[in-house]
């Protein structure tokens, strides 16, 4: 079988469905409906649709050129999801289990969401399909993203603060899972990366592989090759699933994964799940994953909220342990670094978290030399990091002296 | 292999004309000294086999007044190997059986054979697994014969006949049937959903059911055993500790077993 053909419930020892027995019937409900989904030519017509005319795709892909003058001379592509209707890629997924929640008769979709684009996401499906939205997110998210949790309760959803646990995104899944069990009659759980239980990893994978398969024949029909190599973000792992995904039968294209490395992967501070996890269970899925010698889930740290999580999609832990894609560390400095870099050199500000990939390029791209071309998944927008970045680069007391001059 | 003292507890206690009323309480809440002498408590007050959880970061299938416990005694420290210091004390103290509910994971990172020894040399009976569906359980299943361990797996009111029928076959001890869609907290009604699963199960072939999530009170306790064999009671118990220390727990073990009677 190839790579791309793999459809769970296991990639190699990874994935499974580690739930409580309560879930079980509706997980099976929902493979079934997206099983017939994905051969039913009418739900790829009406997702295709929404698409073109809601979140703006074909995404295009832009060359970096000054930025490029850093990365050795290589030929940077970015794949620009950041365009995408709410910002960001989270709008494929979104889209794709929102049609199938109503295939599925559910009027009610629970999400989980740290930074809040999965949960403005969300909203976003919720409020076009006119679905009840609730939203759990961790109390320390909420604060940290207060901006996320205005624009969901614009657009009609419920935002419910998590108080327990490391009241992060962790706690945020944990909540909306204890929802799901109580509520599974009327209530889809529109989760919103590559891991959980089958079939959510290889479900997300499949929305978001749309990333990767526009990019291909973009970067084909721009360069005439295939991209030396192909760079994304993981923090769950959904955007560099979706790019991955269309390459992952190119042997000769290397496929590197940016991970948080927080204040780096030696620190007690990190979110580098694949570097430096061990395999374990988390979430309804075996896969790596942060953990203390008796299993307890360890918290994890980087400036990135989205990134900010102690596991990993299970399709990533055995692509790592394959051989077939790389990941790498990159920290918290490297990453703004690299974010002011595209600013200033492309006019492009990018989400913190894609900013992860971006530094990810330069050294792909120093490597590669002239030669080379580094496909790279601008996943999002920087418009939500504003507060974080100013504060990071010292430019609102730059302002606020300003003011007072 | 010899027989579960679980489930000849459990029969006993419906050959007697009732079933038998099992006691959930965490491991390390308050703390570990006071948690062995809570489960003490619940025996000598009628509680007739004891469920001791193991702390765990994310309990998805717990409420809030577990999560509240548990997460507190990991706060205080807890390790695994506090686990089976407790439950050797208890052990000491008491006759009767204690499973151990506890998340996979923990299992998984101390090696399920190493877990499985350490289980029995404590006196441990076996485990309850929550978040390990038969489906999953290969390892499990085959560790658990070799060293003699119940294992009891979960059975919801939306489980498949086919499910139903595995979660039987699979089990010993006993089967866990949950009582509602919800996770563990105290409820007004135990839903009536609890008596479907229950006769489906006994359509599987099960001997040895035992309903629990919700149940708080003798009444409700004595509801459940009118077509179960068992009623697992947590959460009250929970609060019971926490509010009132081992007093509470034993007043409130003494008036739910009142509904064993």
């Amino acid at each position: 079988m190839s790579l791309r053909e793999q459809v769970g419930p296991y990639f190699g020892s990874f994935g499974g469905r580690f739930v409580p027995e309560s879930l079980i019937a509706a997980l099976d409900e929902l493979d079934e409906a997206y099983q017939a989904a994905r051969v039913d030519p009418s739900f790829a017509a009406e997702l295709a649709e929404l698409h073109r005319s809601y979140t703006g795709r074909p995404s295009i892909v832009t060359e970096a050129r000054r930025f490029a003058e850093h990365a050795g001379g290589s030929r940077i592509l970015l794949k620009r999801e950041d365009l995408n209707h709410t910002g960001s890629h989270k709008i494929n997924n979104v889209l794709g289990q929102a049609l199938l929640a109503k295939r599925l008769g559910k009027t009610r979709i629970i999400a989980e969401t740290g930074a809040g684009q999965h949960g403005v996401a969300s909203a976003t499906a919720a409020a076009l399909f006119g679905l009840e939205c609730v939203v759990y997110m961790g109390e320390v998210d909420t604060e940290r993203q207060a901006l996320n949790v205005a624009r969901m309760n614009l657009l009609g959803a419920t935002v419910v603060p998590v108080t327990v646990g490391s009241r992060t995104l962790k706690d945020a899944i944990n909540e909306a899972l204890r929802d799901w069990v109580a509520n599974v009659d009327t209530t889809h759980y529109l989760l919103g990366t590559v891991a959980g239980p089958h079939p959510f990893p290889t479900m997300v994978r499949d929305f978001h592989a749309v990333i990767g398969t526009e990019a291909r024949e973009q970067v084909l029909e721009l360069t005439g090759r295939l991209p030396d190599a192909v760079v994304a973000c993981v923090g769950g792992g959904s955007n560099a699933m979706g790019i991955f995904h269309a390459f992952l039968d190119d042997a000769e294209v290397r496929l590197v994964g940016s991970e948080a490395a927080g204040d780096g992967v030696d620190t007690l501070h990190h979110a580098a799940t694949i570097s430096r996890g061990r395999p374990g269970v988390l979430h309804g899925a075996r896969s790596l994953m942060l953990q203390d010698e008796d299993g307890q889930t360890m918290e994890s740290h980087s400036i990135s909220a989205g990134l900010d999580y102690p596991g990993v999609g299970p399709e990533h832990a055995w692509l790592a342990e394959i051989g077939r894609a790389e990941y790498h560390g990159v920290t918290d400095a490297e990453a703004m670094d690299a974010l002011r870099l595209l600013s200033r050199t492309e006019g492009i500000i990018p989400a913190i978290e894609t900013a992860h990939a971006l530094h990810g390029a330069l050294l792909l791209g120093r490597e590669l030399g002239p030669d080379g071309t580094v496909l790279v998944s601008l996943s999002g927008r920087g418009d939500k990091d504003m507060e974080t970045a100013a504060r990071y680069f010292g430019l609102l007391d730059a302002a606020a002296a300003g003011e007072d001059s | 292999m010899t027989a579960s003292t679980v489930e000849a507890t459990i029969a006993s206690r419906v050959d007697a004309g009732s079933g038998a009323l099992i006691g959930y309480l965490p491991v390390g809440f308050p703390d570990l000294d006071t948690s062995v002498e809570a489960a003490v408590a619940l025996v000598e007050n009628g509680v007739d086999i004891i469920e001791l959880g193991l702390p765990y970061s994310d309990p998805v299938m717990d409420g809030l007044a577990i999560q509240a416990a548990t997460q507190a005694a990991l706060e205080r420290g807890f390790r695994l190997r506090d686990g089976f210091t407790a439950l050797e004390r208890i052990r000491s103290r008491v006759d009767a059986p204690v499973l151990v509910m506890t998340y996979w994971n923990p299992v998984v990172q101390y090696g399920v054979e190493r877990f499985a020894s350490a289980l029995r040399d404590a006196g441990g009976a076996g485990l309850i697994t929550p978040d390990l569906i038969p489906d999953e359980a290969g390892e499990w299943l085959a560790v658990s014969e070799e060293f003699g361990l119940d294992r009891v797996f979960l059975a919801a009111p939306s489980s498949s006949a086919a499910r139903l029928q595995r979660a039987v076959e699979v089990s010993r001890g006993f089967v866990y049937a949950v009582s509602t869609m919800g996770i563990t907290g105290a409820r007004a009604d135990v839903d009536a959903a609890a008596r479907g699963v229950v006769s489906r199960l006994r359509d599987a072939g099960s001997t040895s059911a035992c309903v629990g999530l919700g149940i708080s009170t003798a009444e409700q306790v004595r509801d459940v055993l009118e077509y179960a064999d068992g009623a697992i009671v947590g959460s009250r118990l929970v609060t019971a500790l926490a509010e009132g220390g081992v007093s509470a727990v034993a007043s409130a073990a003494a008036e739910l077993a009142a509904g064993t009677a």
